[in-house]
C-alpha cells in the first residue's frame, strides 16, 4: 500500500515537472512583454525596456532555451523570478495563496459535503417530488456558467441592497477598506465578504456532486449486498447508512479529483468578478500585462493543486475501499 | 440433407421485436423533460439562423437615435449603449456560440474516440504514451492554456479558437472510451474476430466503435453544452471571440455593468445561454436513459 | 406445535413487475425439518418467490396473496415487524456470494451484525460467535479469516460464510436461492454438504431453489416444478423422478444428459421451442405450444393444480395418460446420425504435447512490475483425430481456456508443441497461418457476448468468409444455406442477435464457425449458458453436424454429464496439467486418477435413488494458487488417496512429478498409485 502511494506520488512528480516546463515554454512563446510598455505616457525608450526585460529575465532577444534554463535554475531553488513590474513573484504568490485557498477550501468542502448528502437523499427518494425538484435545480445550476452565476449573485446583491437601502451584502474584495474595530467586527466583516463567492463555488460543487452521488447511490440501491443487509433484519435506514452510503462513496473519489479542476477554473472567474486578489485574478491580470513569470507561477500553482487533489483522491479511495488497499 | 433439419429448430421468432433505433426513440419520446429540451433546441437553432433574416437591423448597425432604449416595436429587444440592436446582436452571438459548441463537440469526440480506442485496443507502450498525454493535458487547467494562446491566434479567428477548445476538451472522454475498449477487447465477439484473422483497425472500426457509439452520442451532446460554457467564459474575459465579432460571452460581458439599470442588455443573452445549456443537458440525460433503460428502471427481477 | 402443521404456508402468491406477471398464483407448504426443492428454468419466477416471502422485492413489484409463518400473516406487515423476522426466523442464502457481501466490511463483522440485529449481546460476544459459526461451516483458521474482506475469500468460502450468516440465529426457515450455481462441482459438493449439515443441525425447514435436477435429486425431500410463473407439478422426490406426470417435468428429465450414460441411443430428448417470455404468455396452458400432447382444450384454458395422489399435485389435463411414460414416448427423438468408419486410421487434426503458458503476475498501477508468474498451463497434452470429439475437462482456473487460446493463436508456444493438421505452428509463414486459421474455428460459451450486437446475423456469419477474402456476393449467397444447416430460418438473416433466444444465438455462433468449412471446431463451454431444455437441442445439433460434415471437435467443458453425452475421448486437467485421458466410457467407468474420481463423484445425478447411495469422494479445500511452481504431484494436498498412503509412498508424491502412464488401450493416467474406483453407481 505504501509502495503504491509512493509510486503514484512519483508519477505525479513527473507530470508536474513536464507541466511546468511546458507552461514556461508556452507562456514565453505566446506572451509579448514588450507590448506592456508600448504606448506609455511618457514613452519609455526601447533601450530602457530592453534593460528592464533583461533584468527580470524575459527579454525575447535572448534565445528561449537560455531564458528557460536561467529560470529553471532559479525555480529549482524555489525562486520563481520577478513580475513584469519587477517585484518578487514569490512574495505575490504568498500574498495571494492564502486568499485563494480560503475561498476554494471553504467552498469546496461545504459544496462537497452538501452535494454528497443531497445526492444520496435524492437517490433514496427517486422520482418523488423532492428528487425531481433537486434534480431540476441542479440541472439549472449546471447549465449556468460559473461566471454567469457569480454575476447573477452580484446583481442580486446589488438589487437587494438597493431595495432594502442597506449594504448588508458585500460583494467587492475580501474586507471593507479602512475598517476599524474589534476582533468581532473584523470577523463579521470578513464573513459578510466571504458569503457570495463561497456560495457561488459551493453551489457549483453541490450541483455537480449531487448528480454523481445520486447515480452511484442508485447503483448501490439495486445491489445484492444491500438486499443481504435487509435480509439479515436491518431496517431500511441503517442498511442504507451502514452498507449503502459507505460503498457509494468509493467511486466518488475519482470524481473529486476531476471535479477539483472545474472548481479551480470556476474560482478564477469568481475571484475576478468579486474583486478578490487571489490566484485567479492574478492570472487574468498577468495575461493582460503579458507577465510571463507570473503566468507560469499561477500555472505551477494550478498543476500542484490538481495533482494534490488527485493524490488525496487516491488516498481517499484506498481508505474507503479495502480491495485497493490490499492490491 | 438441409431440408429435414428445420424440424429441430427452436421456436421460430414470430413477433419480430422492434429494432434498436426505434426502441431508443420510443424511450426518448416518453421522457417529457428530454422532449421539451429537444423542442427548445430546435427553436433556438431556428432563432439563431433565421432570426437575422427576420430583423432588418444587422448586428453591426448603429442607430444613433436610440441609445440604451428599452424593447420597442422598432428595436424588439432594445438597444445598447452605442445604439446597436440587442436582438440582432444576441441572435448573431447565439449563432456563433452554437456553431462553436457543435464543432468543438464533434472534433473533441472524434479525437477522444480515436485516442481512447487505440490506447485500449493496442495496450502496451501505445497505451502508456497516450495516457501520459491525457494526464499531462489534464494537469494543465485547459482554461489557462487557452487563455494564454487564444488571443495570439487572431489570424485564425474563431476557427482556431474552435481547434483550441477541441484540443483541450477530449481527455476525460478518451479515458472512458479506453476503459470501454479494454472490456470490449475481452468480449468474445472481438476475440472471435481476432481468431478469424480480422485486422486490428478493422476490428476497431467494425466492432469497437459501433459498440461505444451510444456513449459517444450522449457524450457529444453534453459536450456541446460544455463547449458553449467554455466559449462564453473565455469570451467573457476577452480571451475568446474577438470584436467586432460577437458571441453570447462577449454580449454578457458588455451587459454585466448594466444588468440592474438596463436589464435587456444583459438578460436576453444570459437567459438564452442558460436555456440552451439546460436544453442540451436535458436531451443528453434523456438520451442516456433511452440508450440504457435498465439503468433507469431497476426492477431487480430475477429468474 | 404438531409436526404436520406447515411452518411456512404460501397461498396464491402473485407478483407482477410493471404489469408483467412473474409469479402467477403459487401455493407452497414447507414443513418443519423438510427440504422442498423448487426447480425451474431461468425466467420461471422461482427466485422471485423467495424474495417475496422475505418481503424484499423492489418497490416496482406488486404482490398479492398470503405468506404465513407459523400461522402469522407476513404480507402487509410493516417494515419493523418484518425486520424482526428476517435473518432471525427466516434467513436466506443468496446465489452470488461475491456481490451478496458488502465489499467494504469484514466477513466476521457482517456475520456479527446479523446476530446483533436480533440479540442484545455485546459486539465482542457477537464476534466470538461469528468465529464459532465460521468454524461450524468448515472454514480453516476461522479467527484469522473472520477479519478478512469478502474479496479475499474464494467462491466456496464465501458461500460457506453466507451459510454461516444465514444460520447465525438458528432460523425456522432457510431460503437457499441457487446456492451453488456459480461454483465448481467439487466445491458445490462441499457446500451442499455444509448446507445439509447446517439445516439438520438447526432443524430448519429449507426451500432450495435450483435449476439443477441433480442438486434437487440429492438434497430435496419434496420437489415443486415451476414453469412460466406457476407450479406445474409437486411430489415427493422419488416419485417425481420415477413417475413424473406433467409433460414438462418429463421433458426436463429427458433433456438432461446423464453422467452414467443413461439408456438408449445417446441422443437427448429436447423440448421443442423455448420458455415463453413473461408478459408474452400463450392463452390456455402455458406449456401447450411446446407440448406434443396439447389439444384444443389445453389451449383454451389454464389447467388448475389438482391432486393426483396424496402428495402428488399436477397441473395437466393429460396426467392420467402419462402413467409410466418415458420422455421419448412423449417428445420426438431425433434420429441417431451415422458415424463414419473406424477410429484408428483417421488422420490427426490436432496434437498438443507438453503445452506451457505462463502469465506475468503484475503489481502496481502506473508502472507495473512483475512480481511472479501464473503457471496457467503447465503440461497439457491433447490429441484430436478427424471426425472425433475430444473433451477437455477441468474446473475454473485449470487452464483449459488458456490452452484453447494458445491453440487458436497459431503462434509458437512458450513450451511444448502444437501441431494443427500435421503442421507445427512454430514454423508457420504468414500465409500458412492464414490458411490454417480458416480450418480451425471457435464457438464461445456465451452466445450473447460472442455475437456483435450491432451486426445483423448475415453480417456475423459472413465475417469469417470476408476475413478470408471471399467476395461479398459469394459470402451473402452462402448465408441462407448455413442458417438452414443449423436449423434456423434463412429469412431471419437480416435480424439482430437480440431478436433470438439463447439457443438460437448459439446456433448462429455455430453457423459462423461452419461458414469457412473448418476441419476442427473448438467449442468453449458451448452449452453452459443455456437452459437444460434448450441445451439438449444444441447438443443434438452438434452431434448431427459432426456426423454429416465429418468435423472434429475440441470440446471444453466443466460439465461432465455433457461430456459423457457428446465426447468420444476425454482429457482431464488439474492446475494446468493433464492428469488423465482416454476413451470417455473407459475413463468414466474406470477412473484411475483420484482427481477424476472426485470430480465424477461430485457431479449430482438426476436420480434420487442412485444419487443418495453413491460413493462420495469429497475433496478438502480449494485448488492451490497457480502462482506457485509445484514440486512432485500438484494434487497431493487435496488427494484422498495420498492421505491413506504409507510414509515411503507419500515421499514419492512429494518428490516426483507423476508422468502419464498407459493403463489400458487408450487410457492414460498421471498418478503414481493409480487404481480404478467406480463412483457412478450406487454402492451395495
Amino acid at each position: 500500500m505504501g509502495a503504491y502511494l509512493a509510486k503514484r506520488l512519483g508519477y505525479y512528480a513527473v507530470l508536474l515537472l513536464a507541466a511546468v516546463c511546458l507552461s514556461y515554454l508556452l507562456a514565453s512563446l505566446a506572451l509579448d512583454p514588450r507590448a506592456y510598455f508600448a504606448g506609455r505616457q511618457p514613452p519609455i525608450s526601447p533601450a530602457a525596456v530592453d534593460h528592464h526585460l533583461t533584468v527580470i529575465g524575459v527579454n525575447d532577444h535572448r534565445p528561449l532555451l537560455d531564458r528557460f534554463w536561467h529560470w529553471a535554475g532559479r525555480a529549482a531553488h524555489g525562486d520563481l523570478g520577478r513580475t513584469i513590474d519587477d517585484t518578487s513573484v514569490n512574495a505575490e504568490f504568498g500574498r495571494r495563496l492564502g486568499v485563494s485557498l480560503r475561498l476554494l477550501l471553504i467552498g469546496t468542502l461545504l459544496g462537497t459535503a452538501l452535494g454528497v448528502l443531497a445526492g444520496a437523499w435524492t437517490a433514496v427518494r427517486q422520482y418523488r417530488l423532492s428528487d425531481r425538484l433537486v434534480t431540476l435545480a441542479s440541472f439549472a445550476l449546471l447549465s449556468t456558467p460559473v461566471f454567469l452565476l457569480a454575476v447573477l449573485l452580484k446583481t442580486g446583491a446589488i438589487w437587494f441592497n438597493n431595495t432594502t437601502g442597506t449594504d448588508l451584502i458585500q460583494f467587492t474584495g475580501e474586507q471593507s477598506p479602512g475598517l476599524t474595530g474589534g476582533f468581532g467586527t473584523v470577523l463579521k466583516d470578513r464573513a459578510v465578504h466571504l458569503l457570495l463567492p463561497t456560495i457561488s463555488i459551493a453551489l457549483f460543487a453541490i450541483a455537480g456532486y449531487s448528480r454523481y452521488q445520486r447515480s452511484t447511490m442508485l447503483d448501490v440501491l439495486g445491489s445484492d449486498y444491500l438486499r443481504t443487509a435487509r435480509a439479515k433484519g436491518l431496517r431500511r435506514r441503517s442498511a442504507l447508512l451502514r452498507h449503502g452510503l459507505r460503498t457509494a462513496l468509493i467511486p466518488m473519489s475519482t470524481y473529486f479529483s476531476y471535479g477539483f479542476l472545474a472548481l479551480f477554473t470556476g474560482a478564477t472567474f469568481t475571484e475576478t468578478i468579486f474583486g478578490w486578489h487571489g490566484m485567479g485574478e492574478w492570472f487574468i491580470s498577468s495575461i493582460n500585462k503579458n507577465d510571463v513569470n507570473s503566468v507560469v507561477a499561477v500555472n505551477v500553482f494550478a498543476a500542484v493543486v490538481v495533482l494534490l487533489s488527485g493524490f488525496l483522491a487516491d488516498l481517499l479511495h484506498a481508505a474507503l475501499d479495502p480491495r485497493v488497499r490490499h492490491a | 440433407m438441409t431440408t429435414a433439419v428445420v424440424a429441430d429448430a427452436d421456436a421460430v421468432v414470430e413477433n419480430r421485436p422492434a429494432g434498436r433505433a426505434s426502441v431508443v426513440l420510443r424511450h426518448f419520446l416518453r421522457n417529457r423533460s428530454a422532449l421539451a429540451g429537444a423542442a427548445v433546441l430546435v427553436l433556438l437553432f431556428v432563432l439563431a439562423f433565421c432570426g437575422p433574416l427576420a430583423c432588418h437591423w444587422s448586428y453591426t448597425d448603429i442607430d444613433y437615435t436610440a441609445l440604451r432604449r428599452g424593447p420597442s416595436a422598432r428595436h424588439w429587444w432594445g438597444t445598447n449603449g452605442i445604439g446597436q440592436d440587442v436582438f440582432a446582436q444576441t441572435v448573431r452571438g447565439l449563432q456563433k456560440s452554437l456553431l462553436i459548441g457543435l464543432l468543438v463537440a464533434v472534433f473533441s469526440t472524434a479525437l477522444a474516440s480515436l485516442v481512447g480506442a487505440c490506447a485500449g485496443y493496442f495496450g502496451g507502450w501505445t497505451d502508456r504514451a497516450l495516457m501520459f498525454l491525457v494526464d499531462l493535458l489534464l494537469v494543465f487547467p485547459s482554461f489557462l492554456v487557452i487563455a494564454i494562446i487564444s488571443p495570439r491566434l487572431k489570424a485564425g479567428g474563431w476557427i482556431a479558437f474552435v481547434g483550441l477548445l477541441a484540443v483541450f476538451g477530449w481527455m476525460i472522454t478518451a479515458r472512458v472510451v479506453r476503459s470501454m475498449t479494454l472490456s470490449l477487447k475481452e468480449r468474445e465477439f472481438v476475440r472471435a474476430a481476432r481468431f478469424m484473422g480480422v485486422g486490428p483497425f478493422r476490428i476497431i472500426w467494425r466492432h469497437v466503435l459501433p459498440n461505444v457509439a451510444s456513449f459517444l452520442i450522449i457524450d457529444a451532446t453534453i459536450a456541446v453544452g460544455g463547449a458553449v460554457m467554455s466559449e462564453t467564459a473565455l469570451s467573457y474575459f476577452g480571451f475568446g471571440v474577438q470584436p467586432p465579432d460577437v458571441s453570447l460571452g462577449t454580449l454578457i460581458a458588455d451587459g454585466t455593468g448594466s444588468a440592474v439599470t438596463y436589464p435587456w442588455m444583459f438578460f436576453f443573452a444570459a437567459g438564452l445561454l442558460v436555456l440552451f445549456v439546460l436544453a442540451v443537458n436535458l436531451v443528453g440525460d434523456g438520451l442516456r436513459d433511452a440508450f440504457d433503460p435498465t439503468a433507469r428502471r431497476r426492477t431487480g427481477r430475477r429468474g | 406445535m404438531g409436526g404436520e402443521d406447515p411452518v411456512l404456508r404460501v397461498r396464491d402468491l402473485r407478483v407482477a413487475f410493471g404489469g408483467v406477471d412473474a409469479v402467477r398464483g403459487v401455493h407452497l407448504e414447507l414443513r418443519r425439518g423438510e427440504v422442498l426443492g423448487l426447480v425451474g428454468e431461468s425466467g420461471s419466477g422461482k427466485s422471485t418467490i423467495a424474495l417475496a416471502v422475505l418481503g424484499l422485492l423492489p418497490d416496482s413489484a406488486t404482490v398479492s396473496g398470503s405468506v404465513r409463518l407459523d400461522g402469522v400473516e407476513l404480507r402487509g406487515a410493516g417494515d419493523a415487524a418484518l425486520s424482526r423476522l428476517r435473518g432471525n426466523r427466516i434467513a436466506m442464502v443468496f446465489q452470488d456470494p461475491l456481490s451478496a457481501f458488502t465489499p467494504v466490511h469484514r466477513i466476521g463483522d457482517q456475520i456479527a451484525e446479523t446476530i446483533r440485529a436480533h440479540r442484545d449481546i455485546s459486539r465482542r460476544a457477537a464476534r466470538e460467535r461469528a468465529v464459532e459459526l465460521l468454524d461450524l461451516v468448515g472454514i480453516p483458521e476461522p479467527r484469522a479469516r473472520a477479519a478478512a474482506f469478502p474479496h479475499e475469500f474464494s467462491g466456496g468460502m464465501r458461500q460457506r460464510a453466507m451459510i454461516a450468516m444465514a444460520v447465525a440465529n438458528e432460523p425456522d426457515v432457510l431460503l437457499a436461492d441457487e446456492p451453488t450455481t456459480a461454483l465448481d462441482v467439487t466445491i458445490q459438493a462441499q457446500v451442499l454438504d455444509v448446507l445439509r449439515t447446517a439445516q439438520r443441525a438447526t432443524g430448519a425447514a429449507m426451500l432450495l431453489v435450483s435449476h439443477d435436477l441433480g442438486v434437487i435429486a440429492g438434497t430435496a425431500d419434496r420437489v415443486a416444478v415451476m414453469y412460466a410463473g406457476r407450479i406445474v407439478e409437486t411430489a415427493p422426490v422419488h416419485e417425481l423422478f420415477a413417475a413424473p406426470r406433467m409433460p414438462y417435468t418429463l421433458g426436463l428429465i429427458g433433456a438432461v444428459p446423464r453422467l452414467d450414460g443413461g439408456t438408449g441411443t445417446g441422443m437427448l430428448v429436447p423440448i421443442p421451442g423455448a420458455p415463453p417470455a413473461p408478459g408474452a404468455l400463450p392463452s390456455g396452458c402455458s406449456f401447450a405450444p411446446r407440448c406434443p400432447l396439447a389439444d384444443d382444450v389445453c389451449r383454451a384454458a389454464e389447467p388448475p393444480l389438482r391432486k393426483l395422489a396424496d402428495d402428488h399435485l399436477v397441473a395437466c389435463r393429460k396426467a392420467e395418460e402419462l402413467q409410466g411414460a418415458a420422455p421419448a414416448d412423449v417428445f420426438p427423438v431425433p434420429e441417431v446420425p451415422r458415424t463414419p468408419a473406424g477410429p484408428d486410421d483417421r488422420p490427426e487434426v490436432l496434437r498438443v504435447t507438453g503445452l506451457v503458458k505462463t502469465f506475468p503476475l503484475l503489481k502496481g498501477v502506473a508502472f507495473k512490475r512483475r512480481v511472479g508468474s501464473v503457471y496457467a498451463v503447465d503440461g497439457i497434452d491433447l490429441r484430436v483425430r478427424c471426425g472425433e470429439t475430444l473433451a477437455l475437462v477441468g474446473e475454473s482456473g485449470s487452464g483449459k481456456t488458456t490452452a484453447l487460446f494458445e491453440v487458436l493463436g497459431l503462434s509458437a508456444p512458450e513450451g511444448g508443441s502444437i501441431e494443427v493438421l500435421g503442421q507445427d505452428v512454430a514454423g508457420l509463414t504468414r500465409q500458412q497461418a492464414a490458411a490454417l486459421r480458416g480450418r480451425t474455428q471457435i464457438v464461445f460459451q456465451d452466445p450473447m457476448a460472442s455475437l456483435d450486437p450491432r451486426m445483423t446475423v448475415a453480417g456475423i456469419i459472413a465475417e469469417p468468409l470476408l476475413a478470408r477474402g471471399v467476395a461479398r456476393a459469394e459470402a451473402a449467397r452462402r448465408v441462407p444455406e448455413l442458417l438452414r444447416q443449423v436449423g434456423l430460418e434463412p429469412g431471419h438473416a437480416d435480424r439482430f442477435p437480440h431478436e433470438f433466444s439463447g439457443g438460437q444465438r448459439q446456433r448462429i455462433g455455430i453457423a459462423r464457425a461452419l461458414s469457412v468449412r473448418p476441419d476442427l471446431v473448438v467449442l468453449d463451454e458451448p452449452v453452459s449458458a443455456l437452459d437444460v431444455s434448450v441445451q439438449a437441442g444444441v447438443l443434438n445439433l452438434l452431434r448431427r453436424l459432426k456426423a454429416e460434415l465429418g468435423l472434429a471437435y475440441l470440446f471444453v467443458s466443466h460439465d461432465l454429464s455433457v461430456v459423457r453425452n457428446i465426447a468420444d475421448r476425454v482429457s482431464v486437467v488439474y492446475l494446468g496439467r493433464t492428469v488423465e485421458a482416454g476413451a470417455v466410457r473407459e475413463v468414466f467407468e474406470r477412473p484411475l486418477h483420484p482427481y477424476t474420481q472426485a470430480l465424477l463423484s461430485a457431479v449430482p445425478l438426476p436420480d434420487p435413488g442412485v444419487e443418495r447411495r453413491r460413493a462420495r469422494v469429497l475433496l478438502a479445500g480449494d485448488p492451490p494458487s497457480p502462482t506457485q511452481r509445484h514440486t512432485g504431484c500438484r494434487f497431493r494436498a487435496r488427494c484422498p488417496l495420498h492421505a491413506e498412503l504409507a510414509e515411503a509412498d507419500r515421499e514419492r508424491c512429494v518428490r516426483e512429478v507423476p508422468q502419464p502412464v498407459p493403463h489400458a488401450d487408450d487410457h492414460v493416467a498421471a498418478c503414481h498409485f493409480a487404481r480404478p474406483r467406480a463412483v457412478l453407481t450406487a454402492e451395495a
